[in-house]
């Protein structure tokens, strides 16, 4: 998950990626995947909701501006699949979108925002099986801030951003929150 | 949400998160997921001293696609029909090890006792009691409400619903006033005056003794049961003019606006209190009712037994 809660007037907060940065970010990550899969006719990405959702979206517009055709793009709720559902409150679903072209026999890149404990993405690739057999997954993230608890790696980071433990990353995006913005918080 | 025993229980956000859990629920099994993993490990006993074939499966496939394990208690080949008390028979269930009772009873008022006597530790829903409440029967009604008439807003605010038949007896009546109030339906209730309960001016609702008047200005008629006992308890002179006045035929039907949508919770009595074609047309959404309410149950019991333990 992103981070913990913390009010931003209770923490110290540092902005550690800016609007245009987020911009670069992606841009450069829509040219490695083009460049990874080969401009494959196959391929489909699947955000995790709620950023990485929006993130998806992003780079499905950039990867289709830049190889000048549509790029397959939907959304995958975990929440049903996730290891902590029993330590917090029944927590709201959020939307699934599968392409019409379905995901069976694709090359499918799941798009998160920030990439910690390794869990989200676990769970997702549950929830993922339940809808067919990919040819292949991988996986797409704006931020990696370490800290991993299972052995799962990125495919493309967007930006590495070494955090202690007791930091949060907070990102913005402006479909969600009005602003692109990625910072680091410290709890206090 | 611990337990869920009145509709009256739920704040409007809260109903409106069930509704919400509700649709994405569906939307994941029109998208081919037959189960989901939330529920395994978890056991769901429904308590079933009156029958109810249709709520005890809706509650039975809903728990099943949650994964949870389910146990199927009925009164009447149980030792309920030897003579053992409520008390007992959910000290059993504790032993037993059920983190949720589904209970539907005679006695108004027993979901409230299981729930707050210490009996029990497991989260209880009320899946109907005696004349007294039916709070998942309304959360599905308000759902297919919302999925035809509120495509773009979260609660019913501005909908006008017309419940018809006999509100005194019914459970599924004081359920839908009072979830259809706090989203913000209007509700008006048309039944004969032996039919309707003291008090029901209280209620908040428009009152009409006349289904004809009544038929116009309503987005959604809400046609109840006439049970097959009243009708020799002289609430009214006889199923043949019972029909005639309060009854929903092909005639009254037209006269409803474009949009308006006719509901039943079930099992109908065609050709008393709704006429064959009337159930059958293309405006009656019966048939969804029943597929929304195994959706609406799976979001309660998510909602209830999928987090945390509060």
């Amino acid at each position: 998950m992103t981070n913990n809660v913390t009010p931003a007037e209770s923490s110290d907060s540092r902005v550690v990626l800016d609007a245009s940065d987020i911009s670069r970010a992606l841009t450069r990550l829509a040219h490695e995947i083009i460049e990874r899969t080969q401009s494959a006719s196959n391929l489909t990405l699947m955000g995790i909701p709620t950023r990485g959702a929006a993130l998806a979206q992003r780079l499905a517009q950039k990867i289709s501006e830049i190889q000048g055709s549509p790029v397959s793009v939907g959304a995958l709720d975990v929440t049903m699949y996730r290891d902590d559902l029993r330590l917090r409150p029944a927590r709201a679903l959020l939307p699934t979108k599968i392409p019409v072209e379905g995901i069976e026999g694709r090359l499918v890149v799941l798009v998160d925002d920030v990439l910690f404990s390794g869990r989200t993405i676990r769970a997702a690739l549950d929830a993922l099986s339940e809808h067919g057999r990919p040819e292949a997954v991988q996986l797409a993230v704006l931020v990696d801030r370490g800290h991993r608890e299972l052995p799962i790696r990125a495919d493309y980071v967007g930006k590495n951003l070494p955090t202690s433990s007791k930091e949060s990353v907070r990102l913005r995006l402006v479909e969600n929150d009005g602003i692109d913005e990625v910072a680091i918080e410290r709890a206090k | 949400m611990k337990h869920l025993l009145s509709a009256a229980d739920l704040t409007r956000e809260e109903a409106i998160t069930v509704l919400d859990t509700a649709a994405q629920l569906a939307a994941a099994a029109e998208q081919g997921v037959g189960k989901l993993p939330p529920l395994r490990g978890r056991t769901v006993v429904n308590l079933f001293f009156e029958d109810s074939t249709r709520t005890r499966m809706s509650f039975e496939a809903a728990a099943k696609r949650l994964s949870a394990d389910v146990i199927n208690f009925s009164a009447k080949n149980s030792s309920v029909s030897k003579g053992e008390s409520l008390k007992d028979t959910a000290l059993t269930l504790e032993a037993m090890g059920a983190d949720a009772v589904v209970i539907r009873h005679n006695s108004s008022g027993a979901p409230h006792r299981l729930a707050n006597a210490g009996w029990i530790s497991g989260g209880v829903i009320n899946a109907g009691d005696g004349t007294h409440e039916h709070p998942t029967q309304a959360l599905l009604d308000a759902y297919t409400l919302r999925r035809h008439l509120c495509a773009d807003q979260a609660d019913l605010a501005g909908v006008n619903v017309t419940i018809v038949g006999d509100i005194l007896h019914s459970r599924v009546a004081r359920s839908n006033v009072l979830l259809l109030h706090i989203l913000g339906a209007k509700v008006k209730l048309v039944a004969p005056p032996t039919l309707l309960p003291i008090g029901v001016e209280t209620w908040g609702c428009e009152i009409s003794y006349d289904l004809d008047d009544s038929i116009a200005g309503s987005d959604a008629v809400m046609m109840l049961r006439v049970q097959k006992e009243r009708m020799n308890q002289s609430y009214f002179p006889n199923a043949h003019e019972y029909s005639f006045r309060y009854g929903l035929t092909k005639a009254r039907m037209n006269k409803m606006a474009q949009h308006a949508i006719v509901m039943h919770p079930g099992p109908m009595n065609r050709g008393m209190e709704i006429s064959a074609d009337v159930a059958d047309s293309a405006r009656s959404v019966v048939v969804e009712q029943v597929a929304n309410g195994v959706s609406v149950r799976m979001a309660v019991l998510y909602l209830i037994l999928g987090g945390a333990e509060s």
